[in-house]
């Protein structure tokens, strides 16, 4: 445990130092601030639209974000260190390479969950300041719900990126690898999902599809956060899907906590086959 | 207890023999030299011992236990080739990070600093460090917690000839304290005075083992004299004939002064002769080098190896 605590501490200290920690809080106190002061723009007016609406903004950049930035964060953790020459100094040390990776997971995961917390805080506390007649329990409620999504996002992005670092060895193909991830999480799998409804002409079971979302991280980050709210608002494209799913809010959690604990679980296996 | 104790060790990856029936031990207090060129197995070597890797057959302990375990490893010191750190951390950072990875006091820190004699650099950034500065980090990460075992390989690279010195005496002093070391290099006449045992590897297999008088004796390889003549050197060459007649030796001539090349065993009998001649004014003895018990160990077989994969 020490020594995962100590490889956890040098990944965070390492993003206080190159500012990594500064710039996403500023990045998601920004985005969180503009989307609640100019949630109303398309309505013609300047201001607060409604908790619902800003959550569901925040979520959908969110998807593009959030997953950009974990993948970004852990990518080179293991080939970096090998591509470094550190990795074969580590692994003389009284160190597992599984104690390593999750060490790096501790690092990187809490660096992204206090720059959530900061960033999406700063803004919840903000806007129930400002913003007058807010209801609080509810803006809470859903602020809450979305900075813990987010962060499990965050993780579930961390640990798809460690898959990527302890397999190739060269830090170009990791990179490039990670962003393939991104593209067909946030953008081509949706469009799959719609396009094979589409060409099977309702041949396929249509209870099975709405299972498909749980194939996608990023899916059910936007379930979560926005089915909530569902009473309120129609949902539209792939989402609509969603509401048919038999499982309710804690499914979808528990989905998302298997998005972190799967692909971590392969990237551990993955790093005690690899030959340093 | 022994160091390491590799009993018949082979190792082979992708169905290539990298090491094929290894027997070595290092015993306390004692540095060995392990030699060998590139692709000869030395790192494949240390890496088992390391357990960063496991043999294919044979039986390996290291101080005791096994290979890799975190209670071995903790009493580990390794110096890699070439060395890297983080560039962005400070040499003290750096250090400090290490020594809690091995549960070192981390007021070993700046003293190991000072050691290696970076004291005045140890807070500025390893970016900035040239090449034998960080070989002397790494050889102060090697220290961390008073190892019982130290792996070096090729140390001295980047280390300007006093560093290379101080390294030398530090090991001497290490050694005598009981820690088993592990000395791979190519600077061969460099390490020659400072190891107590040479093992010399050719593709995978130890061709060699020993101190250097016994590698000589296994060697059987002539001993040089050089001699210069008290008078004529012609005398001196007439003498050297009789006293070596019917002996395997090759005498050559440059200028007063003549070298023979003689067998080990027949050297005492044959320079009796000579100095009971009075024929020569002075007289030098030179013994095979570990280089020329490397070559010879080595082979045409082995340098024809170079280069070979790794």
């Amino acid at each position: 445990m020490n020594a995962v605590w100590t490889i956890a501490r040098k990944e965070l200290s390492d993003s206080l130092r190159n500012r990594w920690l500064v710039a996403i809080s500023l990045v998601f106190a920004t985005l969180a601030l503009g989307i609640a002061w100019f949630g109303a723009a398309a309505a013609g007016q300047v201001g607060y639209a409604s908790t619902p609406a800003t959550i569901a903004s925040l979520a959908s950049l969110g998807i593009f974000l959030i997953p950009l930035i974990a993948l970004l964060l852990a990518y080179d953790a293991i080939v970096g260190e090998e591509e470094g020459g550190t990795l074969l100094l580590l692994m003389t040390y009284p160190l597992s390479r599984s104690q390593l990776l999750l060490g790096k997971f501790l690092g990187h995961g809490l660096t992204l969950a206090l720059a959530t917390v900061i960033g999406f805080g700063v803004a919840g506390a903000a806007i129930a300041l400002l913003v007058e007649d807010v209801a609080i329990v509810s803006l809470a409620t859903a602020m809450g719900r979305f900075i813990g999504s987010t962060i499990l996002l965050g993780l579930g992005f961390i640990a798809l990126a460690y898959l990527i670092s302890v397999r190739v060895s060269e830090k170009p193909v990791a990179a490039g690898l990670a962003l393939a991830i991104w593209f067909f999480f946030v953008l081509i799998f949706d469009l799959l999902l719609l396009g094979g409804l589409v060409a099977s002409e309702g041949t396929l079971n249509p209870e099975l599809m709405p299972w498909l979302l749980m194939l996608n991280p990023t899916d059910i980050y936007r379930l979560l956060n926005i089915v909530a709210f569902s009473g309120s608002e129609p949902l539209s494209g792939v989402l609509s899907l969603g509401s048919d799913l038999p499982v309710g809010q804690a499914g979808l959690w528990l989905a998302l906590v298997m998005w972190c604990v799967l692909p971590l679980a392969a990237a551990l296996l993955l790093f005690r086959n690899r030959r340093i | 207890m022994n160091c390491f104790e590799l009993d018949n060790i082979s190792h082979s990856y992708d169905r290539e023999t990298v090491l094929k029936d290894v027997t070595l031990q290092l015993n306390p207090g004692e540095i060995l030299g392990l030699f060998g060129h590139n692709g000869a197995g030395k790192t494949t070597t240390i890496k088992l011992i390391l357990g960063l890797m496991k043999p294919t057959a044979g039986r390996l302990s290291v101080l005791g236990g096994q290979a890799g375990d975190p209670k071995v490893s903790q009493h580990i010191g390794y110096l890699p080739e070439n060395v890297m750190f983080y560039p962005q951390l400070t040499g003290r950072e750096i250090l400090a990070h290490f020594a809690r990875l091995k549960g070192a006091s981390p007021a070993q820190v700046p003293e190991l600093l000072a050691q290696v004699g970076l004291a005045d650099a140890m807070d500025a950034r390893t970016r900035t460090y040239s090449k034998g500065m960080r070989q002397r980090l790494g050889l102060a990460q090697a220290l961390l917690g008073k190892p019982r075992l130290l792996m070096l390989d090729e140390p001295t690279v980047g280390l300007d000839p006093v560093a290379t010195a101080d390294l030398y005496r530090l090991l001497r002093q290490l050694r005598d304290e009981g820690t088993g070391i592990v000395l791979c290099s190519h600077v061969l006449p460099g390490v020659e005075p400072y190891i107590d045992r040479a093992a010399i590897l050719t593709a995978g297999a130890l061709q060699a083992v020993g101190d250097l008088p016994s590698l000589r004796r296994q060697a059987n390889m002539p001993v040089t004299l050089d001699l210069t003549s008290a008078g004529d050197v012609g005398d001196l060459e007439n003498t050297i004939n009789a006293a070596t007649r019917g002996r395997e030796t090759v005498l050559r001539r440059d200028g007063r002064q003549l070298s023979v090349d003689i067998a080990p065993h027949e050297k005492m009998p044959v320079l009796q002769e000579l100095l009971a001649s009075g024929a020569i004014a002075d007289l030098s003895i030179h013994q095979p080098s570990l280089e020329d018990l490397y070559v010879h160990f080595i082979g045409a077989g082995g340098l024809a190896h170079r280069g070979g994969a790794q």
